[in-house]
């Protein structure tokens, strides 16, 4: 069968590390045209003035790290690890195990591995995103990332991030192991763009850890090809009150293979999960689409939504919603529907002027949409430009 | 002669809007193909309103459906012609290019696309500031509070009615088609979309001075205190069995139903042929 587990189960040790010896840069400017026009599509400033904090990594080289705000700490994971003692004790290989999987062990393994650190410092409330960028350029077959981000009590933050790699690199693999905590009323928007490459395999491995009142919202955004993808973040809502918001627009095209999801525990007293996914297959394209949410703690609440639009014969999709709940007091639906792109709605346009791509386009468009009725306006404002950017190009 | 005498004559030469002759139109294929207009005929000159009316099921949308050309809708025999030119073999948009309207009868929901990306559309026809006329439109329709809303999703009935009565203005058609631009809509709203479409159809001008022409589907009739029209018809089984006045019509209608109404009407034309020859 198609899509089995074998086929998404590697082994890490035959792709080879990639090289550490990328020039580090001074400014952004620096960067050819090309490669700033890539980064733009995957919603880097490449002015970077009006961010919060930037960092590029390539391969396994930082290339450039710069906080620009003190109400956020922006650092390469290994900096942060020799100035904050505690941060290798009690946040590192934390709420991602070590041993999950082989990913996590092949990543554990790696020795002054790179990845960003970032924290919003407690009570404050930072508006400008901080922007992360992680690169693969095919020195080596592997990239492998660790990431830290931490919200202290009372802060907000906003963090774009984009991964993406040099075209027409062949087979390669990106491991990156995020760990999120978020602590008492706090609140992470979380923004990822994937532009992978047809021969790319991507293995992200997330988890979220919430305090009581704690928000976590995330954005995720696939448009280009890629080989595989298995994605399957897991929030842990620990405090009561906390909240996470799942958005995941996927477009399949070519041959991706792309299994996407997002889980949520709802331990503590009121917390809620809302996870809407939004996905198009295109040529043979698969997309699984996965939502898993238990409630556990009294008076917990769920939503899980799924719709796909298929447009090919080639192509499929699966959405594999679970829910499960171990208390009376809680509250989880979900809804699903899956089909073709209505006839009736292009007609619809086109009975209004539209022609028929053009109607289709719009309706594609509309469909991979985001709710942004949540986001504070201008954190809303500037998600929409960088998906209208990364839909533009793709 | 002087120039207002020039136009004046040039004003009375009405030129034909929709011409449709021994219309045969099915919808379904392989076994299930079934006729539902059959050999219809309609003719209507540019500055003209008709009504059409019939009985549930007899045909008036498909005849909408045939006009616009929805695929499904198979042309079996006979022409449809528009402005003079055969439309039959174009696609939606060529024959809304040339300048058909349509209020559907059942506009669908379609999720992500915001009523004012649909007024935007008219954009790109039209040469002049169509934000702020949209914004004005809207308000008189009553529907600005819904240019932000995915189109029709969770509208009421006649929410719907209004705000597909603000696209087609916006589309501003020389030929306007409107299924059931009443049904489900509170007395006060059949008075607003009744005035603004009667502007819009010119029906204030005189005659001669009249350019756009119209279809009204309607049951109840409840448009047509609003909006002076030319001639009605009732469609029966896919055809059209009986024209004449539309207050006549409506009347003999509503006293009397539609087959009486048929009947009566069948027995006129026939006595009437009996007369012509
Ligand atoms: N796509 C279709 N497939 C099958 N049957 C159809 C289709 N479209 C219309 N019909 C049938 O054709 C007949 C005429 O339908 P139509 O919608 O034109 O009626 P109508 O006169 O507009 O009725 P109403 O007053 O209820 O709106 C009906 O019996 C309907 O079921
Ligand atoms: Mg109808």
């Amino acid at each position: 069968m198609k899509g089995t587990k074998n086929e998404l189960d590697l082994d890490p040790s035959e792709f080879t590390e990639g090289d550490d010896c990328q020039p580090e840069i001074k400014s952004l400017n620096e960067l050819s045209p090309e490669m700033k026009e890539e980064l733009r599509r995957v919603g880097l400033m490449v002015e970077a003035e009006q961010s919060a904090g930037t960092y590029l990594q390539q391969d396994q080289s930082v290339s450039f790290c710069q906080e620009r705000s003190a109400n956020v700490e922006v650092m390469p994971i290994q900096a942060a690890l020799d100035k904050h003692e505690w941060l290798g004790r009690e946040y590192s290989w934390n709420v991602v195990p070590r041993d999950l999987d082989q990913y996590t062990e092949d990543a554990a393994k790696v020795e002054k591995v790179q990845g960003y650190f970032i924290r919003s410092l407690a009570g404050h409330i930072e508006k400008a995103p901080v922007q992360t960028c992680l690169y693969m350029r095919g020195g080596g077959s592997k990239q492998v990332v660790h990431n830290i981000i931490i919200a202290e009590e009372g802060s907000e933050m906003n963090i774009v991030t984009g991964c993406a790699a040099q075209h027409g690199i062949s087979r390669a693999l990106h491991e990156g192991i995020s760990e999120f905590y978020v602590k008492k009323n706090a609140k992470i928007t979380f923004t990822m763009i994937h532009e992978w490459e047809e021969g790319i395999e991507v293995r992200p491995r997330s988890a979220i850890y919430l305090e009581e009142g704690a928000q976590f919202i995330n954005n995720y955004v696939i448009l280009k090809p890629v080989k595989a993808i298995q994605s399957n973040p897991i929030a842990y809502l620990k405090g009561d009150n906390s909240r996470v918001l799942f958005q995941t627009m996927v477009f399949g095209k070519e041959k991706s293979y792309i299994d996407v999801g997002s889980r949520a525990i709802l331990d503590g007293r009121n917390t809620s999960a809302e996870m809407i996914t939004r996905a198009i297959a295109t040529d043979a394209s698969t997309i699984i689409a996965r939502g898993l949410i238990t409630g556990n703690g009294d008076n917990a609440k769920g939503h899980l939504e799924c719709r796909g639009m298929i447009l090919s014969n080639d192509a499929r999709i699966d959405s594999i919603p679970e829910l499960d709940a171990s208390n009376t007091e809680v509250d989880i639906t979900h809804e699903a529907a899956v089909g073709k792109i209505a006839q009736e709605e292009i007609q619809y346009l086109q009975a209004r002027g539209a022609t028929e791509d053009e109607a289709t386009s719009m309706i594609i468009n509309g469909f991979l949409s985001f709710d942004f009725s949540e986001l504070p306006p201008e954190i809303a404002k500037e998600t929409q430009r960088i998906i209208d950017i990364t839909m533009d190009a793709s | 002669m002087i120039p207002e005498a020039i136009e004046a004559t040039k004003l009375k030469e009405k030129q034909t809007m929709l011409h449709i002759e021994n219309l045969t139109v099915s919808v379904g294929n392989g076994g299930s193909r079934k006729a539902i207009l059959k050999d219809l005929n309609l003719h209507i000159s540019e500055g003209e309103v008709h009504v059409l009316f019939g009985p549930n099921g007899s045909g008036k949308s498909t005849l909408v459906s045939a006009i616009l050309g929805l695929p499904g809708y198979n042309v079996e025999r006979g022409t449809i012609k528009f402005k003079g030119q055969d439309i039959t073999g174009m696609s939606i948009d060529e024959r809304v290019n040339m300048g058909i309207g349509v209020v559907f009868q059942y506009p669908p929901a379609i999720r992500g696309i915001k009523l004012n990306d649909i007024a935007n559309l008219a954009l790109k026809r039209k040469s002049h500031e169509v934000a702020t006329e949209t914004r004005s439109l809207a308000s008189r329709l009553n529907v600005d509070q819904f240019l932000q809303r995915d189109v029709n999703l969770g509208f009421s009935g006649g929410e719907k009615k209004r705000s597909e009565v603000m696209q087609i203005m916006l589309q501003d058609p020389d030929f306007l088609l409107l299924d059931e631009p009443d049904s489900g809509v509170d007395v006060e709203n059949v008075q607003l979309l009744g005035n603004e479409l009667s502007e819009f159809l010119q029906r204030e001008e005189i005659p001669n001075k009249r350019r756009k022409a119209g279809l009204i589907i309607t049951h109840l009739g409840f448009m047509l205190n609003y909006i002076d029209t030319d001639r009605a018809h009732v469609m029966c089984e896919g055809n059209l069995l009986c024209s004449g006045k539309p207050k006549e019509i409506l009347d003999a209608i509503l006293e009397n139903g539609f087959d009486k109404c048929v009947k009566t009407c069948l027995v006129n034309t026939q006595e009437q042929e009996v007369e012509q020859s």
